[in-house]
């Protein structure tokens, strides 16, 4: 969303430059960090802003980007999705399962994965919404069974994708297709949280369900609308990186769900929901796929890169918990 | 510590300054709090009297100024730090833990505990004596959320009485409070006067302030503007606050001359144990006002009637055409309005805009193709705030951070722009301000002139028999009867209302006697 303009009476020129840096600052925490990550990368190590490097931050990003686009809507409505790694094989599987197996064309197999996808995060939802379970249970035993189910599916081995999935994985013009993707699908995202009526509903029921309630907003239908958009979002994460691969893996996207909501939370979201936004997620979506990056060209080990992660994320957010602290007063 | 001087104020604001952002809320105000006084601060709506309390409570520090406590300067950096020094505060809105018990909420943050466990006995016993003291008659084992806002109200008075403070500030303490309560919680006032407690007060409430305070400091626009004694007379006092005359304080004006037409029909509405078989219509033009005790049902008989909750059977028929049950959305398209009973739970989305908040109810009606007309809704939200005069900075700034009584302007500007025509106000002017409060009866009567019809819960009793064209009287979840006219004085809406109440009591001792 645009940083509120505030129309107070006539402050110097010099002040409002000021308060403007502030606002801007305060909204964008993530977004300075990243520039300054790129910045010591930049500095450290030749092989950072080369063209060929930064096109694969971007394909690495583009998974985790897609998948936390989904969790956005999620966390903005309040909730937790923790099945979106699950989700994403599990339909990236039936994809591929339709195609190979059934001989379902390509074009109508991509369907077929975003469908999947759709109904699993349509089942979640109507499990919170209506059944009433905790959002953090019914996707915990969602991420058990679709993982199960995919495993069933592909009896623990590699499908081939079809054609279409595969050229997600391909290049356009010169340009890798999952960038496209992620280009496309944060649009979309951007458009309905803050265009449609069901995206500003989910701000409301993030923000106070009860008040929306008697509002009239209808909460249950938005939040089975928010997890069948996210397990879309999953399905084409998972369809993305499977394409790379030209086949879906049983394990594909394991854990991820983890990365999605550390993204969406490093972008300034509120696990306590109604604040969010897409671009918010993009950045942190960018500033781990930098981060691992910039940790391989430095050589530094894998097992080491978790560490940094995990203290990256405790740091992102904390500097947030104070930004909001001395904002409200 | 200072050195304490017999005669220094308790604790005093001097000259205190505070912004929030460029925004200056509270400019160079100076405020004594003396041993055995009550201090009361009367202002409009966002003039900052709970900007003031805050630094009082150590939740703002002040910008410029000092504060002295016992004449000598001091740093309140917290909540601890002011209650270190003896500061209790009743805040205005509530600040309770919903899923914990009602003994644990009056103690929270010093639990009593033997040997590092918590020491549940001595919990029970302290929390009971703090409710006593001010009659509040409910299991301390409860959940706080299950009781309704003005018990949560007396819980919230009951956690500071337990510090057994020098000091106590109460922010609009009697704004959910009915007269009982009311004079139950003046009562624990004079006990503590007598003490030598040192006590703020603040109120919408005009005939409170010559009942129990002692000096009114009067703040418009977060400056000083008068301290006079608090026996001034009550036109004068509004004068000061608004730098207005108010000629009426309960408008009531029946202009509506169209067809008489039953607007809204309740016919044996029932829920198990809360209410039962409540029949009542209102008519175009009408406004219905709901009198009783806290506990008797009104906000509940409400939220049924609004699609809120569920209920057992009965009908509601709206314009002749039957509202299912339990459905806010065929309610709202049915013209229906509800302003509900806590702003802070269930009116707001606090962390989102005045803008958003305005829109919400009328979000579906005014799309097109699901997609938000966010230009459109932005002119009418900034039409209807301009019309109810809800102070802010812009429409953008969040609803938390307006004043109390501006919150509640925008609950009831968001059904002023979904062209309600059956408004069910539930405690509509709760600490809202005199001059807002008439604008707000204003509005009552701008829309039933229209043809609207209202009905409205109140425990503000000059207000229910100011307003209302009819009063339907509630006790123990039934009608305990209606007045109308010359009938509808305060003694006997009091009579009707506690009758049934004396009832109950009797049919549940027979019953566990038998
Ligand atoms: N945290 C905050 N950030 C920005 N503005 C604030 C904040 N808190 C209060 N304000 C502004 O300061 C002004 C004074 O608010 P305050 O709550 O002190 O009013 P009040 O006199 O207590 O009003 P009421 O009678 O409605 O409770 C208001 O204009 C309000 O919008
Ligand atoms: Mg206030």
């Amino acid at each position: 969303m645009s940083t509120p303009t505030t129309s107070t009476p006539s402050p110097t020129p010099a002040s409002r430059l000021r308060t403007g840096a502030g606002t801007f600052l305060a909204n964008n925490g993530a977004l300075v960090g990243l520039v300054a990550l790129c910045l010591a990368l930049f500095i450290a190590t030749p092989n950072f802003l080369t063209g060929p490097n930064l096109l694969n931050i971007g394909i690495q990003a583009s998974t985790i980007a897609v998948l936390a686009f989904g969790m956005t809507f999620v966390i903005v409505a309040g909730g937790i999705d923790l099945s979106v790694g699950s989700v994403a094989a599990l339909s990236a599987m039936a994809s591929a399962w339709v195609y190979s197996a059934a001989g379902l064309p390509g074009g109508l197999s991509l369907l077929a994965g975003l469908a999947t996808g759709a109904a699993l995060g349509a089942i979640s939802g109507i499990a919170i919404a209506f059944g009433r379970l905790p959002s953090f249970i019914a996707t915990l035993a969602m991420l058990s069974v679709a993982r199960g189910l995919t495993l069933v599916l592909s009896d623990g081995r590699p499908i081939a994708t079809s054609p279409a999935v595969s050229f997600l994985g391909g290049t356009l013009f010169g340009i890798p297709v999952p960038i496209l993707v992620l280009a496309v699908a944060g649009l979309v995202a951007a458009f309905i949280l803050n265009r449609t009526v069901v995206g500003r509903s989910m701000y409301a029921v993030g923000g106070n369900a009860e008040a929306a309630r008697l509002s009239g907003i209808p909460v249950k239908r938005v939040l089975v609308t928010v997890f069948a958009l996210a397990g879309v979002y999953a399905a084409l994460a998972g369809m993305l990186l499977a394409g790379r691969l030209n086949s879906a893996q049983p394990q594909a996207a394991a854990g991820y769900e983890l990365d999605a909501i550390a993204a969406v939370v490093i972008g300034g979201a509120s696990l306590a929901g109604g604040v969010g936004r897409v671009s918010g997620t993009l950045v942190g979506a960018l500033i781990l796929a930098v981060i691992r990056n910039g940790l391989n060209l430095l050589n530094v080990s894998s097992f080491w890169q978790q560490v940094v992660i995990g203290l990256v994320i405790a740091v992102a957010v904390g500097i947030d918990v104070l930004r909001r602290k001395n904002t409200r007063h | 510590m200072s050195t304490p001087s017999a005669d220094a104020p308790l604790l005093t604001l001097e000259n205190v300054s505070k912004s929030f952002g460029p925004v200056r809320v509270i400019d160079d105000v100076t405020v004594h709090v003396r041993r055995g006084h009550v201090q009361v601060l009367l202002g409009e709506n966002g003039a900052g009297k709970s900007t003031l309390i805050k630094m009082m409570s150590g939740i703002y520090q002040p910008d410029g100024g000092r504060i002295l406590v016992d004449g000598g300067p001091v740093v309140l950096d917290g909540v601890r730090a002011a209650e270190s020094h003896g500061i209790a505060t009743i805040h205005q809105e509530l600040n309770l833990v919903p899923t914990m018990s009602v003994a644990e909420n009056v103690l929270m943050g010093r639990l009593p505990s033997r040997a590092g466990l918590l020491d549940k006995r001595a919990m029970r016993t302290t929390a009971r004596r703090a409710l006593d003291r001010i009659g509040l008659d409910v299991d301390v084992d409860q959940p706080v959320g299950e009781l309704g806002v003005a018990r949560q109200q007396l819980v919230e008075i009951a956690k500071a009485l337990s510090l057994d403070a020098r000091m106590l500030i109460l922010d609009e303490p009697t704004a959910a409070l009915t007269h009982g309560e009311i004079d139950a919680l003046f009562g624990v006032v004079e006990d503590l006067r007598a003490d030598g407690v040192g006590m703020v007060f603040i109120s919408h409430h005009l005939e409170e302030i010559a009942r129990i305070g002692d000096d009114v400091s009067v703040l418009r626009d977060g400056s000083l503007v008068a301290e006079v004694p608090a026996s001034t007379d009550e036109d004068e006092l509004v004068r000061h606050m608004v730098g207005r005359d108010i000629a009426d304080h309960h408008p009531r004006r029946r202009e509506y001359t169209g067809p008489d037409e039953v607007l809204l029909d309740v016919q044996h509405l029932s829920r198990h144990g809360v209410v039962d078989d409540i029949s009542f219509q209102v008519r175009a033009g009408e406004v219905l006002g709901i009198a009783g005790l806290v506990g008797a049902g009104r906000t509940e008989l409400l939220r049924a009637v609004a699609g809120a909750d569920p209920y057992d059977a009965g009908t509601v028929t709206v314009r002749g055409g039957a509202l299912p049950a339990k459905d806010v959305g065929s309610a709202i398209a049915a013209g229906v309005g509800h302003v509900p009973e806590d702003r802070k739970s269930q009116g707001l989305v606090l962390g989102a805009s005045v803008n958003e908040n305005i829109g919400y109810a009328t979000l579906r009606s005014t799309a097109r193709l699901g997609l938000v007309d966010r230009p459109g809704q932005r002119r009418r939200a900034q039409d209807v705030a301009d019309r109810l005069r809800i102070r802010m900075r812009d429409i953008d700034q969040t609803a938390r951070d307006l004043s109390g009584g501006n919150q509640q302007k925008i609950v009831f500007a968001r059904w002023v722009l979904a062209g309600s025509q059956v408004l069910l106000l539930d405690e509509p002017t709760r600490g809202v301000d005199v001059g807002a409060r008439v604008e707000i009866y204003e509005f009552i009567n701008a829309i039933t002139a229209d043809g609207g019809a209202v009905v409205m819960v109140s425990s503000d009793l000059p207000e229910v028999l100011g307003m209302s064209d009819r009063i339907l009287v509630m006790s123990g979840g039934h009608v305990a009867g209606e007045l109308e006219g010359e009938d509808a004085t305060e003694d006997r809406v009091m009579a009707l209302a506690v009758r049934d109440v004396d009832r109950d009591a009797e049919d549940h001792s027979e019953g566990t006697s038998a």
